[in-house]
């Protein structure tokens, strides 16, 4: 149980830049994950905190006291890898066992063939043993405990490492991406025996991942890292619903985003060729980005009216994929030539007399200015009102 | 059908037969015919002097265990043994260590420790023998400079062995090296990352609850092939002792050629080989074992 504090961490390789300064407190008993594309530092990220590697600048604090000169045993934290690095040579019950052996015994008594010529601490030895065989009753691999990693499939050895980081009482529990090497459906079951391992256990977790549905459903809080950058941390919905930039935006929810291009206009923007009025103070001419997710998206005249205006653009139909409750509609935009507008259409929607297996080529699509959300063409969010108030809510419309 | 599905396999298994018929022919002609060959002429009376030769069974065999000529080569070698095969394990297996960690000098430090494997160890025999010179050499001249008796280091029959052990470790210490450090290489990083994990942080830990295991087969490979190059030392003896003295660094090898080409017993240096080709049976016999043993488990 801790609390992690990082300050200011920057760390290169080689001149390469990989963390640019990166300041985050996790609050004890929090899941957070760090997320972001390959190569935006997150795993670095990660092996910072563990002190498998050192910051050039900037400092990492276990509990309120720096650790910076800590050993990663010294901090006491488990680590679950991506390729799970089980040692090959040793039984599953001989793998698990190592944090506690090294915790636990001297030197004299760790050393090859020293078990024999140390009887004195056979009572400890069966005490690790017993507590070894608990842990893989917990995950259900205590009849594994005699193979050795090889034998073992992806999901079992997943197991293991979750065992090896369990046995001890660590302060923090960090997992490098440990889902990515199983197949889908074991994926999903493993994500929620995370999320109850967590609930369990109490522990601050960190979960590294480059997949934001991991992400958004595993954790408390979420920090999306983007070039060595903290972009945004906050609750899964916050990111979502509530962006600071484009980019987070559009990393945020899949189907991706949809962003047009919109023009700032006296009292409100232009899409398209509609005007619509809003509450924020724009700069005159200037060019915008409107982004509204495809559940936003309906077909016009089909959705339910909120009696307000709506966005309506002329679309192309240029594809459909049906993924059973719903469908996720690709159209181009008529007159913004490059621009694809993506929408997600429940097949169930209440007081839909659609029939979406036989749209026209040719439709028209809205969507509410209540679910757009506004950025300057640099990607930073608009918000209504100068200041930025997490409480608040920022839709376009609700503020005005 | 069938009929025709028949004489199609029949075609590809002649088409198989024919494509590994000519490395089949060079496998016999090259290794099996020789092997043959020797063990044929080791029960025989076979000399270079004389046409014409005559069975006589196991006779060069029982004359072999009876040789005192035999047993003097064998306790020669396996006291050359005992000097070079430690060293040659494990000054290696440090050495690749200690350079292994090493960013900048790494590659220049390989390079110098390999250079004496790509010499020509006869010529290079002659700078040792130079260097070992009971009076004018470099060693001696060390030696007696801190005061020190001067030792005869190829003509003394206490020091002749470790002097030819010292040579041959120089010679082979370089390339045991490249192959511990290819093992240590091919060792996982994040295993090395789980161990300072999971507290095993300090070098004696790392180095046997890692290193060690994960270079096993290495190390297996390494004290194998080591053990075959200290019962083959032939070519430093031909050139610096000639067996000498008193038939003090008189090996194995050596004693075969002896036999063989000096003595022209061809039928006996035969009988020789055969025992020494059983000898590296053994030992590749024993490599084959343990690493399929490492393999199934």
């Amino acid at each position: 149980m801790a609390r992690l504090s990082l300050q200011g961490i920057r760390k290169s390789f080689a001149r390469t830049e990989i963390l640019k300064g990166i300041t985050l407190d996790v609050e004890d008993g929090e899941f957070i994950s760090l997320v972001g594309a390959s190569g935006c530092g997150k795993s670095t990220l990660l092996r910072i905190i563990a002190g498998l590697e050192h910051p050039d600048e900037g400092s990492v604090s276990i509990d309120g006291k720096p650790v910076d000169e800590a050993s990663p045993k010294a901090r006491n934290v488990a680590m679950v890898f991506q390729d799970y690095a089980l040692y090959p040579h040793m039984t599953v019950a001989q793998n698990m066992a190592m944090p506690l052996i090294m915790g636990r015994l001297p030197m004299r008594a760790r050393l090859p063939g020293m078990r024999l010529l140390t009887p004195g601490f056979a009572p400890l030895r069966r005490e690790i043993a017993t507590q070894v065989e608990t842990v893989a009753r917990q995950l259900r691999i205590d009849h594994l405990l005699e193979r050795k990693p090889a034998q073992l499939s992806g999901g079992q050895r997943q197991r293991v490492a979750l065992g090896r980081a369990l046995v001890r009482n660590p302060h923090l529990f960090l997992m490098d991406e440990p889902l990515s090497n199983l197949d889908a459906k074991l994926r999903v079951q493993v994500r929620q025996e995370i999320v109850e391992l967590h609930q369990n256990t109490g522990l601050t977790f960190v979960y590294v991942t480059h997949d934001q549905v991991e992400a958004m459903t595993m954790s408390n809080r979420v920090a999306l890292l983007q070039e060595g950058r903290l972009l945004q941390v906050g609750t899964p919905d916050d990111l979502y619903s509530d962006p600071d930039s484009l980019s987070v935006a559009r990393f945020i929810g899949s189907p991706e985003i949809n962003v047009l291009p919109a023009q700032a206009r006296a009292g409100g923007f232009e899409v398209g060729d509609q005007f619509i009025p809003v509450p924020h103070q724009l700069e005159l001419g200037s060019d915008l980005f409107l982004a509204v997710r495809p559940e936003g998206v309906m077909v016009a005249g089909a959705g339910p009216r909120d009696g307000r205006q709506m966005v309506t653009l002329a679309v192309t139909r240029t594809g459909m994929e049906d993924l059973g409750g719903e469908i996720i509609l690709h159209t181009a935009v008529k007159g913004l030539p490059g621009i694809d507008l993506r929408a997600r259409l429940q097949k169930e929607a209440g007081g839909v007399d659609l029939d979406l297996r036989n749209l026209p080529l040719d439709l028209n699509l809205s969507f509410s200015p209540r679910s757009c959300r506004l950025f300057a063409a640099s990607g930073a969010r608009i918000r209504a009102g100068a200041e930025r108030a997490a409480s608040l809510p920022t839709s376009l419309e609700s503020v005005g | 059908m069938s009929a025709a599905r028949g004489s199609l396999a029949r075609r590809r298994a002649l088409l198989a037969y024919a494509l590994v018929a000519p490395a089949s022919v060079l496998i016999l002609l090259i290794y099996i015919g020789p092997i043959i060959a020797v063990i044929f002429a080791s029960l025989t009376d076979y000399t270079l002097v004389r046409d014409g030769f005559s069975f006589v069974g196991l006779e060069n065999y029982t004359a072999m265990f009876a040789d005192e000529a035999f047993a003097n080569a064998l306790r020669n070698t396996v006291i050359y043994a005992a000097f070079f095969l430690p060293g040659a394990f494990f000054i290696s297996l440090f050495l690749a260590l200690a350079i292994q960690s090493r960013k900048k000098f790494r590659s220049v430090l390989e390079v110098l420790f390999f250079l004496p494997v790509t010499s020509t160890l006869a010529a290079m025999a002659l700078v040792w023998a130079a260097l070992m010179d009971s009076r004018q050499g470099v060693i001696n001249n060390t030696l007696t400079s801190f005061g020190l008796e001067p030792v005869n280091f190829l003509g003394d029959p206490g020091f002749v062995l470790a002097a030819l052990a010292a040579i041959s470790l120089w010679s082979i210490i370089g390339f045991n090296m490249v192959l511990f450090l290819a093992g240590l290489t091919a060792i996982p990083r994040n295993l090395y990352d789980a161990a300072a994990i999971d507290g095993a942080d300090h070098p004696v830990d790392r180095f046997f609850r890692v290193t060690w295991p994960m270079l096993a087969p290495t190390s297996v490979f390494v004290a194998v092939t080591t053990s075959i190059t200290a019962f083959k030392l032939f070519d430093t003896v031909a050139v610096l002792t000639k067996g000498g003295p008193a038939r003090s660094s008189e090996v194995f090898l050596y004693l075969t050629f002896l036999e063989g080409f000096e003595y022209f017993n061809m039928g006996y240096a035969a009988a020789l080989s055969v025992f020494f080709l059983g000898l590296i049976f053994v030992f590749a016999l024993i490599q084959t074992l343990l690493s399929d043993r490492r393999i199934n488990s």
